[in-house]
């Protein structure tokens, strides 16, 4: 998929010199607002069947009837796919062959598991009569009790959380640290759990010719999701395109392909014809990830100086009771202040739901408002400014680790959004501003950190005869703009300019680009597309600089510099030569190169490598009632070089405003007796609406970090959410003097 | 699919005649009914159109000083109506806090009194409901039910009705003009709407084939028109219905309250009209200690249906406020946040 549009229609942004740090507007955006922009489910490919899933209304037990024939009976029903006509898979879809592959319900027996899990697959000629067909199969259950909260079910010790970490990790001694402290709090917090909106809700367009597979569906993964489907139906990955040029958002719910998407691809095989399958808003709650609940408990103590001399963070948290994914809550207390002792602890019980996994800020979200909460609590403790006790406690090497940071401007972050959100004249006492209105008002704040992160990709890069350029890699532009800032980055790897550049990404059949994930895209995949240009302009290097008949002859030793489609001399740029006539002198109508991005390992050793923020948070909260407003949002992030500052500013407001959400509006409403979630709707999924966040402000701090990768990238799409929903939670309590124990905030805890 | 008729009828006899027939709904704004239909909350066998029958659109002043206001008049374009919002600026107001703009342009007023309520448990096929299934029970009664209903409620029944309009309307006195197989009638808006008891699944006064033409306000609502406001407390700021809401209007002469009309939304399974608590405002001085007892009249009766006991004391703070602002009079024009304790926003307008 290449994208049409050209940046001459936006004339406003005809800029000179780099591309990279432009705040260009989004490439894709054109397309998008005309509605030009071709979604998976807008694909209908010539025979294409509808599929619509029927799901489980019982939490567990087991499927002991369906009326198939009713439903085979309905005008335009072609087929019921149940456990009993499902093609057979090449792989056990219960099977677990290394911690990142996670358990499909894929018809493989009548067993419920959780709520809304699928039971069968109705396959019509219309999306109605599969609707109805649905409806008419009329399930029959035997139903078991549910276990729903986080104390119906016996607590354990995962092996592992998040991504394998240790459950417990510990430094220094935590009792000796309490013990010695002058001043001690101890403080539990609840998060619920959350369920994935994106706007587009999981949805796949599946067509087989033989044992060839084309797919439409959005995946923040290509290779991951072409490998795992190759595995489940035992046919080569190269053998499966998968075609994903847009998502309406991911957040972490399409990193893996996900059960009901490969059902997608068994009915097409069922009925050997092209098959389209989109999940219903609420069938979203179950099948495809969600953030767990946890029960947090911090134990923190302080010398007569405010100097933290412990933190025990400890997690509670659920998983499927057939699946292992624990959210790594208390791990949010390894990297950001300093103590001589911390301990992590993490326990979790198993509950009838589907696996929880990643979503944006796994760990860090849940983890960071309990911990900014909690650190608010031992600021007020110790009679102490927020800011000046995070200041005192400020970490110059990464607390758990004794590694130093390879950058780290939060003191910076600190000072800029203190100063924009005018800091300085906070009361330290709770409930004792208030406006004009008489509104009580409040602020609060909170450290905003992330880590780092980087995977594998690849890319590929070509220069044409006409010196244009061509930049490949199967990247994913989940709506944060990576086919723009990806053909900023690759502009400037080939010396073009960006119009004379053919970006290509989110299909498969393009070299690797890794995962759009832990805020690592960026970095992972821009550094594949840098190196790539530089390999592509090493080669066009060599054949100018070899040749007699070029005006580059002999600089081998003194170097070229590529810019604007030509080679200049390094030490006298009055010679200089153009991509096309150098290629056109070799004969050649095209040159590639390749480039890898990965992280250095030997600079992982070394270092600790983390973005990091600081939000400050407004709110009036009205005295009578408890409703809350959020009033002002001022965030200042650093995350190392920002390829295109509009891009990143839109990243921070969207974590932002998710934090928002986190304090004070988001919540799966689960039924205590039946396990049911209630709430599966966006009118009562509460996120917040435009009114909830009147002004958010992100401010971007400058960071050079030499060591994460060459280009400096840092990440940012998550750790917006870090912070501000502490900043909101801190702002309630200052506004009215009660501390919020519970996520979201309601207007009953505020009734005083 | 699952089929079902579709007609749309040219007069309002032939949709009435139409809609006598069991299994029928009328169809109007959509907004609540499709997803209904989606969700099989309700399969209807016949759906009428009614939404292109002429005449029922029109607001119209009445020789007597009263307001007919048709039923398939839109939502926004009575609160946008200036004539309208000057005379009645708690229902101008109770309308914009309603839903979202989008929501607005397509419901309609006669729709918005049948709206079904938002108990979780009604929407969720797999639970029991006594109102969507006679005698299967209710699974809001020991379930998720902090949002329902604290006054008229039933073993067989919590759920509160939703709408932001009925509780202004009903304080105003509102009329509901129905037509029917025996004729036209007239239904006062305090009688219209049922409380559950034994039969939740009997929500109002309609017979089948009724149809709403038109609701009516009387000459006398428009005399609290400079001390009328409408309150709601939310969950957000927009697009969300009432944790509980109350309309209050006032005739204030001499510090003395003339006249008193007090509702309260979200709270019962209709717009709760209180006549206890407008008899102690009557004559009275209209100042904060008169409200409180006026809010303590309006809950005397209430008790919590479940995890809610904090909607009664949330409850009786709306009263006191929605008073305490009706006092303090109607404000120029309508708030930016309409009905938002969070309203005052300077220079802001409600429908930038």
């Amino acid at each position: 998929m290449t994208l049409e549009l050209s940046l001459n229609q936006q004339p406003a942004h005809a800029r000179q010199g780099s591309s990279i740090g432009q705040p260009l507007t989004r490439r894709d955006g054109f397309l998008k607002v005309t509605g030009a922009a071709r979604y998976a489910a807008d694909n209908h490919p010539p025979g294409m069947l509808h599929a619509v899933l029927a799901v489980s209304s019982i939490t567990r037990g087991r499927v002991a009837s369906l009326d198939i024939e009713a439903a085979k009976a309905h005008a335009g029903v072609v087929e019921v796919m149940t456990p009993r006509n499902r093609p057979a898979l090449a792989a056990d879809p219960d099977a677990k062959d290394h911690p990142f592959m996670f358990r499909l319900d894929l018809l493989q027996n009548d067993q419920v598991r959780y709520p809304n899990q699928t039971i069968a697959v109705v396959i019509a000629e219309t999306l109605e009569a599969a609707t109805e067909g649905a409806a008419l199969l009329s399930p029959r259950y035997e139903a078991l009790p549910a276990r729903v909260g986080l104390d119906d079910a016996e607590s354990f010790v995962p092996r592992g959380v998040g991504v394998g970490g240790p459950a417990v990790q510990h430094k220094g001694d935590i009792e000796a640290g309490l013990k010695s402290a002058r001043t001690r709090i101890e403080a539990t917090y609840e998060t619920p759990a959350q369920y994935h909106n994106a706007m587009e809700p999981h949805a796949i367009v599946a067509a087989w010719d033989g044992d060839r597979l084309s797919i439409d569906t959005p995946s923040q993964g290509l290779a991951m999701a072409q490998g795992r489907i190759a595995g489940l139906f035992g046919i080569a990955p190269q053998n499966i395109h998968i075609r994903s040029p847009f998502l309406g958002g991911g957040f972490g719910s399409k990193g893996m392909i996900s059960g009901p998407q490969v059902l997608g691809i068994l009915a097409a095989r069922l009925v050997g014809r092209p098959v389209k399958l989109v999940l219903r808003r609420e069938q979203m709650y179950g099948p495809v990830g969600h953030r767990a609940p946890t029960r947090q408990t911090l134990r923190m103590g302080m010398d007569g100086e405010g100097r933290l001399t412990a933190i025990h963070h400890h997690a509670k948290t659920a998983s499927s009771t057939f699946d292992d994914f624990f959210e790594p809550a208390a791990d949010a207390s390894h990297t950001l202040y300093a103590s001589p002792a911390i301990t992590t602890s993490h326990e979790a019980v198993r509950l009838d739901t589907g696996t929880p996994l990643f979503m944006r800020a796994p760990g860090e979200a849940t983890g960071s408002i309990a911990l900014e909460s909690a650190i608010d609590e031992a600021a007020h403790a110790c009679g102490m400014d927020p800011l000046e006790f995070r200041l005192r406690n400020h970490a110059e090497v990464e607390p758990m680790t004794g590694k130093p940071f390879s950058s780290k401007a939060l003191r910076e972050c600190y000072s800029q959004a203190a100063k924009a959100f005018g800091w300085a004249s906070r009361p330290l006492q709770p409930r004792l501003m208030r406006d004009a209105d008489g509104f009580l008002t409040g602020w609060g704040m909170g450290t905003a950190t992330f880590p780092a992160i980087m995977f594998q990709a690849e890319a590929r890069a070509v220069l044409k005869a006409d010196g244009s350029g061509l930049m490949e890699t199967g990247a994913q532009d989940m709506g944060q703009g990576a086919w723009t800032a990806f053909a900023q980055i690759a502009a400037d790897g080939l010396g073009l300019d960006i119009e004379q550049v053919d970006f290509r990404a989110g299909s498969s059949d393009l070299p690797n680009a890794g995962i759009a994930g832990g805020s690592g895209h960026t970095a992972t995949a821009g550094m594949a597309i840098h190196n790539a240009g530089a390999a592509v302009i090493a080669r066009l290097a060599d054949l100018a600089t070899g040749n007699e008949a070029s005006p580059l002859f002999g600089a081998g030793n003194e170097g070229v510099l590529a810019r604007g489609g030509r080679l200049y001399r390094r030490d006298d740029e009055s010679r200089s030569e153009s991509y096309a006539e150098i290629l056109a002198r070799a004969g050649l109508t095209e040159i590639e190169g390749h480039g890898k991005g990965a992280p250095d390992p030997a600079s992982q050793e070394t270092y600790a490598k983390h973005a990091h923020g600081a939000v400050f948070a407004e709110v009036k909260v009205d005295p009578d009632f408890g409703q809350i407003r959020v009033t002002r949002l001022v965030g200042a992030f650093a995350a190392g070089r920002v390829i295109n500052p509009r891009l990143v500013r839109s990243q921070y407001y969207g974590g932002m405003i998710w934090g928002v959400s986190f304090a004070l509006h988001e919540e799966a409403i689960t039924d205590r007796r039946s396990g049911r979630i209630q709430n599966a709707n966006l009118a009562e999924y509460h996120v917040p609406v435009n009114a909830d966040v009147p002004s958010v402000e992100a401010l971007l701090v400058h960071e050079d970090d030499p060591y994460v990768n060459a280009l400096g990238i840092k990440g940012v799409g998550e750790i917006g959410i870090t912070g501000t929903a502490g900043a909101v939670a801190n702002a309630v309590w200052h506004a009215t003097g009660v501390r919020p124990r519970r996520f979201p905030i309601r207007i009953e805890d505020l009734l005083v | 699919m699952r089929d079902f008729d579709y007609i749309r009828p040219a007069t309002i006899p032939d949709a009435i005649a139409a809609a006598a027939e069991p299994g029928s709904a009328y169809l109007a704004g959509g907004t609540n009914l499709l997803d209904l239909m989606k969700g099989g909350v309700t399969s209807p066998e016949r759906i009428v159109d009614i939404s292109r029958l002429p005449e029922l659109n029109r607001i119209e002043r009445l020789d007597d000083g009263g307001l007919r206001i048709g039923a398939l008049v839109r939502n926004a374009d009575l609160a946008h109506d200036a004539a309208f919002a000057r005379t009645y600026p708690a229902v101008a107001e109770a309308l914009l806090s309603g839903a979202s703009a989008q929501l607005r342009n397509a419901a309609t007023v006669g729709g918005n009194l049948l709206q079904r309520t938002r108990c979780s448990y009604f929407y969720d096929t797999a639970s029991a409901c006594n109102k969507r299934e006679p005698s299967a029970g209710c699974a809001a009664l020991g379930g998720e039910n902090r949002l329902h209903a604290v006054l008229g409620w039933s073993d067989a029944c919590i759920a509160t009705h939703p709408s932001d309009f009925c509780v202004p309307l009903v304080a105003l006195d509102a009329v509901v003009e129905i037509e029917g197989k025996a004729g036209r009638r007239h239904v006062t808006l305090a009688e219209f709407h049922r409380l559950p008891g034994d039969t939740p699944q009997r929500e109002n006064a309609l017979e089948p084939g009724d149809l709403i033409v038109a609701v009516r306000l009387p000459a006398e609502a428009a005399s609290f028109a400079a001390n009328a406001r409408y309150l709601k407390v939310r969950e957000r700021t927009s697009y969300a219905f009432a944790v509980v809401s109350a309309a209050a209007a006032l005739v204030v002469d001499g510090g003395k309250i003339r006249a008193a009309r007090l509702a309260l939304g979200g709270v019962a399974a209709k717009p709760w009209r209180s006549r206890s608590a407008e008899a102690v405002l009557l004559g009275a001085g209209a100042n904060e200690a008169n409200f409180i007892r006026a809010a303590d009249a309006a809950l005397a009766d209430a008790s919590p249906s479940g995890d809610n006991a904090f909607k009664i004391e949330l409850a009786r703070r709306i009263v006191v406020r929605a008073l305490m602002s009706a006092q303090a009079g109607t404000p120029e024009r309508l708030p930016a946040l309409p009905a938002s304790p969070f309203s005052n926003i300077p220079g802001a307008r409600h429908d930038a």
